[in-house]
């Protein structure tokens, strides 16, 4: 934490690393097409901490799939440092919710974590060089020959928080990483991704559910509005730069901010989605 | 060895939602778990004990029945004997070779046609055709083609052998995980690694099953085959003592195809314990 080597910043300081314009998927159900998202733009600066919260089913996954070139959006576009996002980029990594899933169970949980490096033709010593550091990182260092069922919920999201940081991304994409993960494990990761995300200088879209996640982590909260979704508030979190679960919850203006974000999805269940002015 | 089969089928097949997959209940099974071995050698001995009085009280003629003793000790006497193993051999061979052409062929198939759906779903009725003819029925097709030679075998243990591992590969390979899939292209992984990496891990566990159940079933058509063909081998060996009217020599060869039966299993799922030590059914409770 002494060696952060960047302020938080807002948008326009620095380029845009990830760019969503005009965003659209319509799922094409046969007789019956509907619109999932409708026309989302946002920006994010690089090196930006950004969460996205809306009401449940407002369409997050399937923007998050979008941008991480899983699914092709029906309209616009995502650019992740200037170049269009068509097919998984090289330069992203996704955190999923579901990580029991999402780890290979056949695979040791250096394997895990090395698979993709493998992938990327990255030599053996550099490879073997950036699991350990990402171990480290994540607090596994000595777990590496376990397999992922050996571990708890939390060292396993821990795994896969590892496996995308080893894989050098220039931004991280997260789907509500922690929504299965008991609360006291849920803080300590929270404090671990604010932890990589100062240490890397890594631009982290972080997804999730939770308000109070929501304002914690980010630099900055988008409130996505209910199904067909479009952006309904895009708030600044000038909460210092150090934070912490006792001191920064407590903080007067953490209190604003969640009371604000919390307005903001009680208006996107509603519906009335005219950006509040 | 039919409920075994069914028992495991069930089992061996990782549970439709993989986010939390159930676990053996180790602690059910402890309190009864110590006893079985126990049950087990009790069980085998009243078998042979019944075996061995039934026919010396005259319960059944002694002549199409004789005692367990006199089988067993015919079955030693012959396991010192080059023809014995030759027999065996025969057989094994038959076996292996049928199991083995089977395997690839049901492995190569089925992940071409589970990467085709279309080709697939082409290819669905033919399949639930061909699939309930029973082996035997290619006998008279087998020795016209064929004679007594071994392909006459093969072309049985192949048929049967295939469509019990195919069926398998082909729900293993439907069976991918789509949060593994999407974590596997999203780290840039290419149609190969995620076969590679992915897909044929999640059919192992599907294969195995397959695979055990073939062996079994493959084992009993190489005797089969030798039995009706005569092409040579153990099946072969037993109709040769029947004609010559040794009964003690026929149980014995009956007895030595159950212990082949029941080495060849025991293989099968040491192989699976290996194979698939990461999964559910066989790693139990783990040590987190």
């Amino acid at each position: 934490m002494n060696h952060q080597n960047h302020q938080p910043n807002h948008q326009g300081e620095r380029p845009a690393m990830l760019k969503v314009t005009g965003l659209q998927k319509i799922y094409n159900g046969g007789a019956t097409a509907v619109e999932a998202v409708r026309d989302l733009t946002f920006e994010l600066a690089e090196g930006e901490l950004v969460c996205l919260v809306g009401p449940s089913g407002c369409g997050k996954t399937t923007l998050l799939k979008c941008i991480a070139g899983l699914m092709a959006p029906t309209g616009g576009t995502v650019e992740l440092a200037d170049r269009p996002v068509l097919a998984p980029p090289p330069g992203m990594a996704v955190v999923f919710q579901e990580y029991g899933r999402s780890l290979f169970a056949w695979m040791s949980v250096r394997d895990n974590v090395e698979l993709p490096l493998k992938e990327k033709k990255l030599p053996k010593a550099r490879r073997t060089e950036l699991v350990t550091e990402s171990l480290e990182a994540v607090g596994l260092t000595g777990f590496a020959d376990s397999y992922p069922w050996q571990l708890s919920g939390g060292m396993q999201q821990r795994v896969a928080i590892a496996r995308a940081i080893a894989y050098e991304p220039q931004v991280l994409l997260m789907d509500e990483p922690f929504a299965a993960v008991d609360a006291q494990t849920r803080a300590d990761l929270e404090d671990l991704v604010r932890e990589i995300w100062q240490r890397l200088g890594v631009t982290v879209l972080f997804v999730t559910h939770d308000i109070d996640e929501a304002v914690y982590l980010g630099e900055r909260v988008l409130v996505l509005s209910n199904s067909p979704t479009v952006v309904q508030d895009d708030i600044t979190v000038d909460l210092p730069v150090e934070r912490d679960q006792l001191t920064t919850r407590q903080d007067e203006r953490f209190t604003d901010l969640r009371a604000r974000v919390y307005a903001q999805i009680q208006r996107a269940k509603r519906g009335t989605d005219q950006p509040v002015a | 060895m039919s409920t075994t089969h069914t028992r495991d089928t069930v089992a061996a097949g990782p549970p439709p939602d993989g986010t939390r997959r159930p676990r053996p209940l180790n602690s059910a099974f402890s309190r009864t778990a110590p006893n079985r071995p126990l049950l087990g050698a009790l069980g085998i001995a009243g078998l042979l004990a019944l075996w061995e009085l039934a026919p010396r009280l005259g319960a059944v003629p002694e002549r199409y029945f004789p005692p367990v003793s006199e089988v067993l000790a015919t079955l030693a006497e012959r396991a010192t004997t080059a023809p014995f193993w030759e027999a065996v051999g025969h057989t094994l061979y038959g076996w292996a070779l049928g199991l083995g052409i089977a395997l690839a062929a049901a492995i190569l198939l089925g992940f071409a046609l589970g990467a085709a759906p279309r080709l697939r779903a082409f290819t669905t009725s033919t399949v639930d055709f061909l699939r309930p003819i029973p082996s035997v029925a290619l006998i008279p097709l087998a020795v016209l083609v064929y004679g007594t030679d071994i392909r006459s075998t093969l072309l049985l243990v192949v048929y049967a052998c295939f469509w019990l591992i195919y069926i398998q590969v082909l729900y293993g390979v439907a069976d991918v995980d789509p949060v593994a899939e999407q974590t596997a292209r999203s780290y840039g992984l290419g149609r190969l690694a995620r076969i590679r990496y992915v897909v044929w891990p999640t059919t192992l566990p599907y294969l195995m099953t397959g695979l055990r159940l073939a062996a079994a079933v493959g084992l009993i058509l190489s005797i089969t085959a030798q039995l009706i063909i005569g092409s040579p081998g153990i099946g072969d060996q037993i109709t040769n003592a029947q004609q010559g009217g040794a009964v003690a020599l026929v149980y014995a060869w009956i007895v030595a195809t159950g212990i082949l039966g029941v080495v060849i299993n025991i293989g099968v799922r040491a192989l699976e314990r290996r194979v698939l030590r990461w999964h559910t059914s066989v790693r139990g409770e783990a040590a987190a």
